[in-house]
Order: C-alpha cells, then structure tokens, then sequence
C-alpha cells in the first residue's frame, strides 16, 4: 500500500493525477456526443488544427491558448458549417478543414523554425510537466462544459438524434451544433498540453465507446462515460508511474484495455441472451 | 399572397423547390385542411418527401408561397431507415424529445412524466417505456416516433413512408391507428409507394411526379391515365369490394375470383 502512495509524495505527481482524472471525465464526456455524431475522426483531426494554431502562435509570439484557441474554434465552426451543407460528409470536412491547418503549422516550422514553446509536449503531452495552472484550467474547462451540457441536455440530445425533426421542433440546431464544436475545441485546447496532440483521439472515443456497449440509455451513458473517462485518467497515471512508461500512453492503453473487455463480455452476453431467447421460443414436446 | 381558407391550415401556391440545378417540385399547389387523411403518391425521387418537408417548415421553396394557420403545430415522424437504431435512446427518452424546446433542466419534471406515460398508454407502448428502440417490433417503432410527434400537441401530422419494410399486420396497425388519430380531429399527410395496401385506402390522394399529376378520391385519381403520368408505367385498375385495385399487368390477374376491370 505504502509503494502505491509513494508518488504521491511529489507534488508534480498530485497534480497530474488531478489533470488525468480530469480531462478523462471531460474527454469522456464531451466524447459522447463525438462518438454519437460519426464524427470519432473529429477529436483527432481537431487535435491537429489546432496544433497547426499552436505553430502560428509561437511564431506571432502571441498567447498560446488565445492563439491556438482561436484556431481551433474557427477550424471547429468551419468543420460545422461545412458538414450542415451536406455537400460532403462530415469526415470528408473533418479530413480537408484539419489536415491542412496541421500542413499549415508545419510549413511555418520549416519556414520559420521552431521557436517558443516545445512542440514535442504539445505532439506526445507532458503530463508530469503541469502546474497548479494548468490544474486551475482544466478544473475550470471542466465546469463550464458540464454546465453547458447540463443546461443544453436536451437540445443536444434531440440535435444529435434527429436534427431535421429537431429544427422542425423549433430547436435551434444550427447555434446547438455551433456550440457543440466550441465545447469540443475547449475541450481539446484544455487537454492538448497533458494528452498531446495524438492521445487526444483516444481520450474522447474509447470511455464513450465503452459507455455504449453498456447501456441503452442516453443519460447512463453520458454519465457514464464520463465515469470511465475519469477512472482510465486515474489508473493510468498512477500505472504510468509504477511501470516506467509516458502517461499519456499508459492511460490510452488502460482504456483500450477496458474496451476489449467490455467488446469481449458484450458479446458473450449478446449469445446469451440470444441463445435463452431461442430456448423460449422452441416448441415444447 | 392568398389568405387562408376557413379550416385550411397550409397552403402551397406554385412552389417549385430544388437541392441543384434539376428541380425537385415544379408549380405545386396543394391545399391541406385540419380535417384532412392524404396519402402522397409517386415514384422515387419524384419530390414526396420535399414536399412534407415545406408542409413542415424545413425547406424553403425557391419560388411560389406557402401560408401557414398562425401558431400552427406540426408532428413530423421520419421514414424507419433514416432513423439511427444503434442510438442509446430508451422509448420514453425518444419521446421526450418533443418537450426540448425552452427546457433547462435534464431530468422529466412530474407534468412530463404523465404526458409522457399518458401518450404511450393511449398508444399501448406503456409497458415499452424503458425498452431501448431497437428492441421494438416495427410496429412498435412507428408508435414511439407517432407518440414524439402527439406530444407536440400538432394539428397536423407528417408521415414519410410509415409502412415501408413492414408486415401485412403492422401496415393494418398503423393505418387504424392514424384512422383513430384522425377522427380525433388530427389532420394526417402520408407518403406511401403502397397504392393498394395505404393509398386506395384513404379519402384523398395527391398523384406527384415533380408537379401534381392529380388529387382526389383515390377513385377519381387512381385510373390509368393518372397512374401513367405519374408513373411513366401503363397500370390497369381492377376493383374489389367497391375499391379500387392497381395491377401492372391485367392479363396475369384475368382468372383472379372476385375481380374485374373497373367499369366492365
């Protein structure tokens, strides 16, 4: 017991597991309405345009978080508006919209040069890095999300299942829509500098995924999700510590570990079901 | 722009719609009242689904006008395939979604919970209620999408396809449930590529390819002619029981019992 409590000796150590906690049940359940969409893609390829904001900003020599913040809302809201004409799929907008911000940060790299603050924690996370700060931040991101999806449960809900009857209805999908990607674009500024750019992904999908397979409702899965967010954020940082390896990878594996279990017990339990619904079906002799 | 009649609750004045450059709807004038039960009736991509949706308020025409009874309320239930089955979404919460509008809090309030039971109940899905959607029989299916459209409270109800897919039983549920609706003072506008099973059924048919062919009883509107400009097919009308009957080809129906050509 004393050998798990040792890090937590460290302030650095404290502070992480905050963060991880914390952007797990963020990432959990901001990803819910990510993986609801089809648009599972979109927490990577967001994470990336907004990296692409992250470049411009270093070299302006501008805040970071207003410089790539901006970048990633307006990469979000033009994914948005792109995907609401139908003209191509939401993949499609996700695919050209983000690929060519992220070519954009890294043409001004080769331009310019790296200059500012690293690159590398922003690609891969520096999660033992954070201060009180960054805690401060996440903590608050954290808040104003879940207000947001407190007060707009239901407009987000009815958008995310059925936007042609919900705009019917007199909701506004548009601004819900809108509001969605700011969340998702807060989300992803808030987690960039602890998951890195290419965890982020991961962080959003898998605890929604996961969710899913185990219940029907919405509101459960919101919940828990949300749950399951935090839990691998927990687990993984305190595993990461124990076995030597990078946090943010050790928490995506925790996950995806999770994720093979509940996929594995899901469909067990589906034959199950399957095979008493049949028994109850056959003709008695 | 016309006013509305007495009773008259939308009217299309030459809307021509279009996604592109090829229109989807050309010079439409439809006229829909509060006590009216109207099948829509056409081929694929001949506009039907457009059409409920400027009834419902979603598309915009490029030209002509649509009136509106002011404070009118319509329920809209989607065609079956466009619905996403694997969406956590239990009955009741699906038809809670017709009470988002202007609600902060999450969770039902004690009012809504008895409109809510009291509608699946009147539609016999109460024991449903926390059934996820998928695990619903297509019958069942229809009834919560009919119940989030009733909760709404419309005047008018908007069906696209409500039998498509569906068994012989299901189509005999749904229609009576609509008929029962109806004499309860809703108006209903279905579309259906069923001519015999839904359309010969309901008082009134609109024929659509593009424009409308034509609109009546469907003993006015269902003779070969019609058919044939709506279509682009020749189709022969038999008549059974005093109802009318589309076949495509009369020769292989000749020694059916109990039919014969309409007005032999």
């Amino acid at each position: 017991m004393g050998e798990l409590l040792l890090p937590y000796d460290f302030e650095f150590f404290r502070n992480g597991v905050i963060v991880a906690t914390l952007a797990g049940a963020l990432c959990g359940l901001v990803g819910v309405y990510v993986v609801l969409k089809g648009m599972s893609y979109i927490g990577h390829g967001l994470s990336h345009a907004i990296f692409g904001g992250f470049a411009a900003s270093a070299l302006l020599g501008v805040n970071f978080v207003l410089g790539a913040g901006t970048w990633g809302v307006a990469s979000a809201l033009m994914i948005n508006a792109v995907t609401r004409r139908r003209l191509i799929g939401a993949d499609a907008a996700i695919g050209v919209i983000t690929t060519a911000s992220f070519a954009l940060g890294l043409a001004l790299f080769a331009i310019f040069g790296r200059r500012g603050q690293s690159f590398d924690a922003a690609l891969f996370g520096s999660i033992l890095g954070v201060g009180t700060d960054d805690v401060l931040a996440i903590a608050g991101v954290t808040i104003l999300v879940s207000a947001v999806v407190f007060f707009a449960y239901r407009p987000l809900l009815f958008t995310t299942f059925d936007p042609e009857v919900a705009e019917a209805s007199g909701v506004p999908t548009a601004r819900v829509d809108a509001l969605l990607m700011l969340v998702l674009a807060a989300t992803i500024l808030a987690t960039m500098q602890v998951l890195g750019v290419t965890l982020i992904a991961a962080t959003l999908v898998i605890p929604a995924t996961v969710a899913r397979m185990l219940t029907y409702s919405f509101s459960r899965m919101l919940l828990l999700a949300t749950g399951i967010g935090a839990m691998t954020g927990f687990v993984g940082m305190n595993l990461s510590y124990h076995i030597d390896v990078q946090s943010g990878p050790t928490i995506v594996l925790v996950g995806a570990s999770l994720f093979a279990i509940v996929f594995a017990a899901s469909g067990r339990r589906g034959r199950m079901r399957a095979a008493r619904s049949a028994a109850s079906l056959s003709p008695t002799p | 722009m016309t006013s509305l009649a007495v009773g008259e609750l939308v009217g299309l004045d030459r809307v021509t719609c279009s996604y592109g450059p090829d229109p989807v709807l050309v010079n439409v004038d439809l006229s829909v009242g509060a006590d009216q039960f109207t099948g829509i009736v056409g081929p694929s991509g001949s506009g039907k689904t457009t059409l409920l949706r400027v009834l419902l308020g979603t598309v915009t025409p490029i030209a002509g006008s649509v009136r509106r009874r002011p404070g009118l309320r319509v329920g809209y239930v989607p065609q079956v395939e466009t619905v996403n089955w694997s969406f956590p979404v239990t009955v009741s919460e699906c038809v809670l979604m017709a009470r988002t509008r202007g609600r902060m809090l999450p969770w039902r309030s004690r009012a809504e919970r008895a409109e809510v039971d009291e509608i699946l109940d009147r539609l016999g899905i109460a024991a449903l209620a926390d059934r996820h959607i998928r695990r619903l029989s297509g019958g069942q299916q229809q009834r919560v999408f009919i119940a989030r459209a009733m909760l709404g409270r419309p005047h008018l109800l908007l069906m696209d396809e409500p039998t498509s897919g569906v068994d012989v039983r299901t189509r005999h549920e749904v229609l009576h449930l609509l008929d029962d609706l109806h004499h309860d003072g809703l108006g209903v506008i279905l579309t259906t590529h069923d001519l015999n099973g839904i359309a010969s059924h309901l008082p009134h048919l609109v024929c659509l390819n593009t424009a409308v062919i034509g609109a009546g009883a469907p003993r006015d509107v269902l003779t070969p002619d019609v058919l044939e400009r709506t279509y682009g097919a020749r189709m022969e009308i038999l008549e059974h029981g005093g109802m009318p009957i589309v076949v495509d080809d009369y020769a292989s129906h000749d020694n059916v019992v109990g039919l014969k050509r309409k007005g032999a």
